[in-house]
């Protein structure tokens, strides 16, 4: 291959490498047994242990929804009793948003893709990653011992005063979560610095992939946002422990102080848990559009707007409790200014589609979902931050299908996009295409008729968090309950079709997409070190009408500075064996 | 960016997935001045409540501030600060081969740490004694205002944090120095000495901060 100016400073003599199709070994296949992967630093290996504990934490989570819709199908008690009820929904809460949504995308698709993304081995910090794994896991155990030891009913947000009188193990869970965000934070100072100093060489800011931009707009949330949420739980551990009185009104404290606390975490983490879908969509949407991607640089920019505005609206879901109405104002006017970057994202997305070759490949055909969804969820968000309006519906089912249809509606469908999209890379296995897009559709039914007549009923008053509702509500409630159900079958047939890939699926081509992006420029699965090579960069990730040749090339001669893996040279003579 | 020299040959402390000890050392780096921003707004949070409750009760903050020992406070501040310019100076050590100095300068770092908590140790069980307890446990009725308990929850929040970083960073410079007395840190590495000296200075700073908001505005 011709040599190519890579750098100002450096010419680098490359050649292509094509990827492997059967790899003989694969980070799969090396270091295996219960023992290697517990200790393992290799970011692959711990982003499929961080996927299998947030689809544990998503399994128990979405339990729990169904107990709880089903509870709703009367007005009176069905099942469960008023406290139960209360336990229930905090957990459903606490678990979908701490243990499910937060980490799924950075930590679990996000560890896997960032480093094959940037032609590097692994993360900055190997062992630290390892041990935001294992922070995780005992921020989990934490969990377990609280719901086992009197449980929680105060809701995800721990509103004071209620939370530090209440009966129940809430200094477990607050704990539990404390911990927890420190998994967070590290994995987002992992990133930052991964993204800053391991590019392959060429890889320049305006060739990195709008997936790792996303990554690392939302870890810098995360390193600004969670700090502060720590030590907020920290003064609720301690005002239960000792009642320190801050946020206590009996001892001259203000309970509305750590709303201010808790929202300024919360409302950012909330695009913690949507920007990393950003950028899942904006993978998705080029490669099966097989189109340049419409407008990187507003793509790429927008996702730090968003960052940073995120930081300044958090006054809005304290329309309601007694702000002055001056900062009612100010906060309902910057929120509306979070849709515009959000806005430009998706006439960018819509953009890339318009006139591309569109194949409505099942990641695909999640996007679309993600796209009619967020945009409900988004748009009701800003009914929501307009100041009249919200004295209406706030505290309302209204509240709940807006944020069910950014979380679920946004999040989870760029989430299950991503998962089938990286599938194939993450396991070197293809699932059932047929059965994978039926599933798509079941779960945009089922949620669609779960949340929209939510929307109905909180427009006209029925308030959250009751396990009892006048009789007029009951149709829309049983809708939603039905809904639930369809949505669970939906998430049934998902699992029985990867797992039936993972024992008997067909084999994944090195690039089954045809995408032009780095990760699959290597073999499905990759090997232990990802390339055996060292990638060199001279094309965007959507460069589409450049030819893929150009799209492998890596440093000639080199063996990525591991000389035992030759697998380029002697690939002939062990297929033979 | 990083730079790609696949024939230089490595040095044994480079991991596998850096080029080489630059990218490594300045990896660190970065990683660690990352953390301190999630450090100071983690405290962020404190001293916001503490500005909340200052500006509602400014009165209380004078007269509680009184029952602060500033004149410890001081010597705690001189100590903290004299425990920077050591651990500068162990850095400086590692970066000339002084094998020995590092040792001596990490050594001194932590007794001052020690001395610094042994103070606090006696201002606490001051306070305890008077029945200045946090929150619900305030039993002292020395000052005359019926919010005392929450500044001196602030108090011990802040100083209590405070302290478990200096414990930490005790910890940590232990663990540097029987990896210097291994002779693991020379002039091409010394990266674990750099960055715990720069989480050091940021434990020092916010002392700098918290001793004037609590002990000497009165
Ligand atoms: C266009 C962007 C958005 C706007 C303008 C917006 C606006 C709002 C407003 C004003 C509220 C408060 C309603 C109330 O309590 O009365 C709210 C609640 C909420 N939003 Fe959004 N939102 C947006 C996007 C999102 C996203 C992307 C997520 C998550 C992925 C999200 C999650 C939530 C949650 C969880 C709540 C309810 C929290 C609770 O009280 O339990 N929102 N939103
Ligand atoms: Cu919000």
């Amino acid at each position: 291959m011709a040599t190519s100016e890579t750098s100002n400073i450096k010419r680098l003599q490359v050649r292509r490498f094509k990827p492997e199709e059967n790899p003989k070994s694969t980070y799969l296949t090396e270091e295996t047994g219960i023992w290697a992967w517990m200790t393992t630093v290799d970011h692959k290996k711990i982003g499929l242990m961080y996927l299998a504990s947030i689809l544990f934490f998503f399994f128990v989570g979405g339990t729990l929804a169904l107990l709880l819709r089903t509870e709703l199908l009367t007005p009176a008690q069905s099942f469960i009793t008023a406290d139960t009820y209360n336990q229930i929904f905090t957990l459903h809460g606490a678990i979908m948003v701490f243990f499910f949504l937060v980490p799924s995308v950075p930590a679990a698709l996000g560890n896997f893709v960032l480093p094959l993304q940037l032609g590097c081995k692994d993360v900055a910090f190997p062992r630290v990653n390892l041990l935001s794994y294992y922070i995780y896991v005992i921020g989990a155990v934490f969990t377990l011992i609280a719901i086992f030891t009197g449980g929680v009913d105060t809701g995800w947000t721990f509103y004071t005063p209620y939370s530090a009188t209440t009966g129940g193990n809430v200094m477990m869970m607050t704990l539990g979560v404390f911990i927890l965000g420190f998994s967070s934070i590290l994995t987002g100072v992992n990133f930052i610095v991964t993204i800053h100093r391991l590019r392959s060489p060429g890889q320049t800011w305006n060739k990195i992939s709008l997936f790792l931009w996303s990554l690392y707009a939302t870890s810098i949330i995360q390193i600004l946002a969670t700090p502060v949420l720590a030590i907020t739980l920290l003064l609720l551990t301690m005002e239960r422990a000792l009642h320190i009185g801050i946020f206590d009104p009996a001892l001259g404290g203000d309970p509305v102080l750590y709303q201010h606390f808790f929202w300024f975490y919360s409302h950012p983490a909330v695009y913690i848990m949507i920007v990393p879908g950003f950028g899942i969509v904006s993978e998705i949407i080029s490669t099966f559009s097989r189109k340049h991607i419409f407008g990187y640089w507003a793509i790429a920019l927008s996702s730090l707007a968003i960052a940073f505005i995120g930081f300044l609206v958090w006054g809005h879901h304290m329309f309601t409790a007694g702000q002055s109405s001056l900062a009612n104002m100010v906060f309902s006017f910057l929120t509306f200014l979070v849709g515009i970057p959000t806005g430009i994202k998706i006439f960018n997305w819509v953009a890339t589609m318009y006139k591309g070759s569109i194949d409505m490949k099942t990641p695909m055909l999640y996007i679309m979902a993600f796209l009619f969804l967020f945009m409900i969820g988004g748009f009701t968000g800003i009914m929501l931050g307009s100041l009249a309006v919200d004295i209406h519906l706030h505290d309302t089912y209204y509240v709940v299908a807006h944020f069910h249809y950014v979380m679920m509606g946004g999040m989870v469908m760029a989430f299950l996009g991503g998962l089938h999209y990286w599938w194939p890379k993450m396991f070197g296995k293809m699932y059932n295409e047929f059965w994978a897009r039926i599933a798509c559709v079941v779960i945009f039914i089922g949620f669609n008729l779960t949340f929209l007549p939510q929307f109905v009923m909180g427009s006209m008053g029925m308030p959250r968090r009751y396990f009892n509702y006048l009789e007029q509500f009951q149709g829309y409630h049983q809708a939603s309950t039905y809904g639930s159900y369809i949505l669970g079958i939906g998430f049934l047939i998902i699992a029985a079709y990867l797992l039936h890939s993972l024992l008997r699926g067909k084999k994944a081509p090195p690039n089954p997409w045809g995408s032009r992006a780095m990760e699959w420029q290597t073999s499905s699965p990759p090997s232990l070190h990802n390339y055996e090579h060292t990638p060199v960069v001279i094309n965007g990730p959507y460069d589409y009408h450049k030819p893929m040749s150009e799209f492998q090339l890596g440093i000639e001669g080199s063996h990525n500075g591991h000389g035992e893996h030759q697998h380029t040279e002697t690939k002939t003579v062990e297929a033979d064996k | 960016m990083a730079q790609t020299s696949a024939n230089v040959k490595k040095g044994d402390h480079v991991q596998h997935h850096f080029v080489d000890s630059d990218q490594q050392f300045e990896s660190a780096k970065m990683g660690m001045w990352i953390f301190l921003v999630t450090e100071i707004l983690f405290f962020g949070g404190l001293f916001l409540a503490y500005i909340v409750f200052r500006s509602w009760y400014p009165e209380l903050y004078l007269m509680a501030s009184d029952h602060l020992d500033t004149f410890w406070g001081a010597v705690n501040t001189v100590v903290l600060i004299g425990s920077s310019l050591t651990v500068a100076m162990a850095i400086r050590s590692a970066q000339l081969n002084q094998q020995k100095g590092l040792i001596i300068n990490l050594a001194i770092t932590i007794a001052l740490a020690c001395i610094f908590m042994v103070i606090k140790y006696f201002e606490y069980t001051h306070k305890f004694d008077l029945g200045i307890y946090p929150g619900a446990y305030y039993a002292y009725d020395g000052i005359a205002h019926d919010k005392a308990n929450i500044f001196f929850s602030i108090y011990y929040m802040m100083t209590g944090l405070h302290g478990i970083h200096v414990l930490i960073g005790i910890g940590l410079m232990i663990w540097l120095i029987v990896r210097a007395r291994k002779g693991h840190f020379h002039s091409e590495y010394y990266t674990p000495v750099e960055i715990t000296g720069l989480y050091w200075h940021l434990v020092d700073i916010i002392w700098i901060f918290l001793f004037p908001l609590l002990y000497l505005i009165d």
